[in-house]
């Protein structure tokens, strides 16, 4: 964002140094959303005392939550921190939830054995976001929509990013329209690592979490996608390979298809 | 001056830096090898390539970014590093046309080292193949876009040293690309000229001077005989000099 | 034929038959692997189809629908696949034409190129198909070792067969991987 008001290529800086010492025209700088600003000033303005008493330990006060999905009531709620995921679904009566994505694409996919979590700092973060989805979603068209959502977003400034958010989005498809084997998997689960280890920013860094926990939390939605007779399927369509040569030929004998 | 030497440990080992060092800075005057491709000693860091990320103190950091301090515990040449550094020259590799038989820059080529080095065999993942143009207009250099790593080392160059902003970097994503600064997007038509910086950083076979290549045999070669750790940089190839290979 | 020998097929898809050249220039120490090995299909046998066999080696990339069936086979028959040389590792030289669209290719080839006559775009069904593109040999079916090079050594083939002969992981010297 600043480098976008600097007039330059919106690509995440190198931190150190942060922007609270450098940040535009490279003097101090505060960054922060809408929500905190709003807090803030209702602090400095009812005091401190209310405001600390709601919510946990570590994660004082309340939270806005933006719901949507599979509820009958979504919308924007303020609930204390420390709410469990179970509270918020009834809240907007959400029934029959397979999963609920926490803090948008980048964040977390929790499967119905966590609904107890917390939203807080100590156990679920989020920046607001509460995506929910029943039990008559495919979670695969999640994943698949997730996927092609990163590849969108990568700005392309480092190589996990630019190149791993695209490998993976081929990989879902691969799996996705039934082409996919255990081997797809072993390699989607550890390109999604290297995006997190190596990536340049919290983008990149978060881009395969989806990924990565629902192979582990809903591996089912992948393995009953996946060729179970072969080990190892081509990462292309062999036959529609030769369309073109077949358009510019004419050729459509035997041998021209595959 | 300080009375006591400030260190950070690499791999166990003790070695000193100065104040202002990035951990990078600090290995290679240390002699240890950390991997990179966008690092350049002359040039601000600019920590996109990703190949020179360490373990500093439990947490994943580009060594070539990362101020050095006082105490820091760093993993570097460690199997899962190397192999995250595998996985990033494989990314590479299939991400642009990297046809080394057909290049000039092979065996001078620091994205080869580098693969070499972390023991790349194969490029494993599916390849992009994306349709890039070659630009040959300029009468002393060639621009191959089919083999930029987008270090944007030319762009820092031409940009800081030579002051013309001649190359720049286009699009987002996968589709970010290497542009040149003029209105045809021809290197002719820019006053891209033979002795300037950007003309000698390009650790690929993207810019490559006319009439000097194939000129040291096989076997001669920058990292034909000694992996890179040993070599260094490619860049060294350039140092003031029109013609390739090294005594 | 000895039961006990490893039987190797070896073949060229979308390659200038150069790591063959290589491979046979391991020389006289051909014979000393003839002790260990016997030959399936492979140019040097003539012999068409391959059978089942312990170790495949291929060179080349996939370029048409013939390599995809030749390759196939291979990985039906063999128990280890081996990639040899630079365009089974990423298409090589002839992935140069990845960059040009099939049809420009073949109109550039065909009928407007230099000194072309009768210009014809061949149709007969004898000729193998184009793939539009051309691919490494990874992306078509699954493959255990890669031996890259353009060509790979004489010495690394024989370093490299000898330690998969003798069940060792494979290990290299330095000068012995290259991608060119």
């Amino acid at each position: 964002m600043i480098e976008s008001l600097e007039g330059k290529r919106g690509v995440p800086r190198n931190r150190p140094p942060f922007p609270v010492t450098q940040g535009y025209l490279n003097k101090p700088t505060v960054v922060n959303n809408v929500e905190t600003f709003a807090l803030a000033a209702r602090i400095a303005v009812y005091g401190g005392d209310g405001f600390a008493a709601l919510g946990t330990k570590q994660s004082k006060g309340t939270k806005l939550l933006s719901i949507s999905g599979d509820c009958l009531r979504p919308g924007i709620y303020e609930f204390p921190f420390g709410v469990s995921v179970r509270e918020v679904l009834e809240a907007c009566n959400a029934q029959d939830t397979q999963a609920v994505q926490i803090s948008g694409a980048a964040g977390t996919c929790l499967s119905a054995k966590e609904f107890d979590r917390k939203i807080a700092f100590e156990d679920v973060a989020t920046g607001g976001s509460v995506m929910i989805f029943n039990r008559q979603r495919d979670l695969l068209e999640v994943v698949r929509n997730f996927a092609h959502f990163f590849v969108h977003e990568s700005c392309g400034f480092c190589t996990p990013c630019r190149v791993g958010t695209s490998l993976l989005k081929n990989l879902v498809e691969k799996v996705y329209t039934n082409h996919g084997t255990a081997d797809d998997l072993k390699d989607m689960s550890y390109i999604s690592q290297v995006l997190k280890t190596a990536s340049h920013c919290g983008l990149g860094q978060t881009a395969s979490n989806h990924i990565a926990d629902t192979l582990k939390k809903f591996p089912e939605i992948y393995h009953k996608r996946l060729l179970v007779e072969a080990n190892f399927e081509p990462a292309f369509d062999l036959d529609s390979a030769l369309e073109d040569a077949r358009q510019i030929t004419g050729r459509k004998d035997e041998m021209a298809y595959l | 001056m300080q009375l006591e030497e400030q260190t950070i440990t690499i791999d166990g080992q003790k070695i000193p830096f100065q104040s202002g060092q990035t951990i990078m800075d600090a290995a290679l005057a240390a002699k240890i090898y950390i991997p990179h491709l966008c690092y350049h000693p002359e040039f601000k860091p600019h920590g996109s390539c990703r190949l020179c990320t360490v373990m500093v103190n439990g947490r994943y950091e580009s060594a070539c970014t990362m101020p050095s301090v006082a105490g820091q515990e760093i993993l570097n040449n460690t199997k899962e590093l190397n192999e995250n550094r595998r996985a990033l020259t494989q990314m590479l590799f299939v991400e642009g046309n990297h046809i080394c038989p057909g290049c000039p820059k092979t065996g001078n080529c620091q994205l080869q080292a580098v693969a070499y080095y972390v023991g790349m065999l194969s490029s494993h993942y599916q390849h992009f193949y994306p349709y890039r143009d070659l630009d040959p207009s300029h009468p002393d250099y060639v621009v191959d876009f089919n083999r930029c790593i987008l270090c944007e080392l030319c762009v820092r160059a031409s940009r800081d040293v030579d002051k013309k902003n001649i190359f720049a970097i286009s699009g987002r994503g996968i589709k970010a690309h290497l542009i040149i600064n003029s209105p045809s997007g021809k290197l002719e038509d820019t006053d891209f000229a033979v002795g300037d910086k950007a003309a000698f950083v390009c650790p690929v076979g993207a810019i490559l001077r006319k009439r000097t290549r194939y000129t040291t045999p096989i076997g001669e070669r920058l990292y034909d005989k000694q992996s890179i750790r040993i070599v260094g940089d490619s860049q060294q190839l350039h140092a003031g000099a029109t013609k390739y290979g090294r005594k | 034929m000895a039961a006990n020998k490893i039987r190797v097929a070896t073949t060229s898809l979308a390659g200038c038959f150069g790591c063959h050249m290589s491979f046979l220039d391991i020389d006289e120490r051909l014979l000393e692997l003839l002790e260990h090995i016997e030959f399936d299909r492979t140019p040097l046998t003539d012999i068409k189809q391959c059978g089942p066999c312990d170790i495949g080696l291929i060179e080349g990339g996939v370029c048409n629908a013939e390599n995809v069936h030749v390759l196939k086979e291979f990985r039906k028959n063999c128990k280890i696949l081996i990639a040899m040389g630079a365009c089974a590792f990423n298409g090589g030289v002839p992935a140069l034409r990845n960059h040009y669209s099939l049809k420009d290719c073949l109109e550039e080839s065909y009928l407007q190129g230099v000194g072309v006559v009768n210009p014809l775009i061949p149709n007969d069904p004898e000729i193998p198909l184009l793939l539009n593109k051309v691919h490494p040999i990874h992306e078509i079916v699954k493959i255990d070792y890669f031996l890259p090079g353009c060509p790979p050594s004489g010495d690394a083939i024989w370093t490299f067969l000898n330690e998969l002969l003798a069940g060792q992981e494979i290990s290299l010297p330095y000068q012995a991987i290259h991608y060119d």
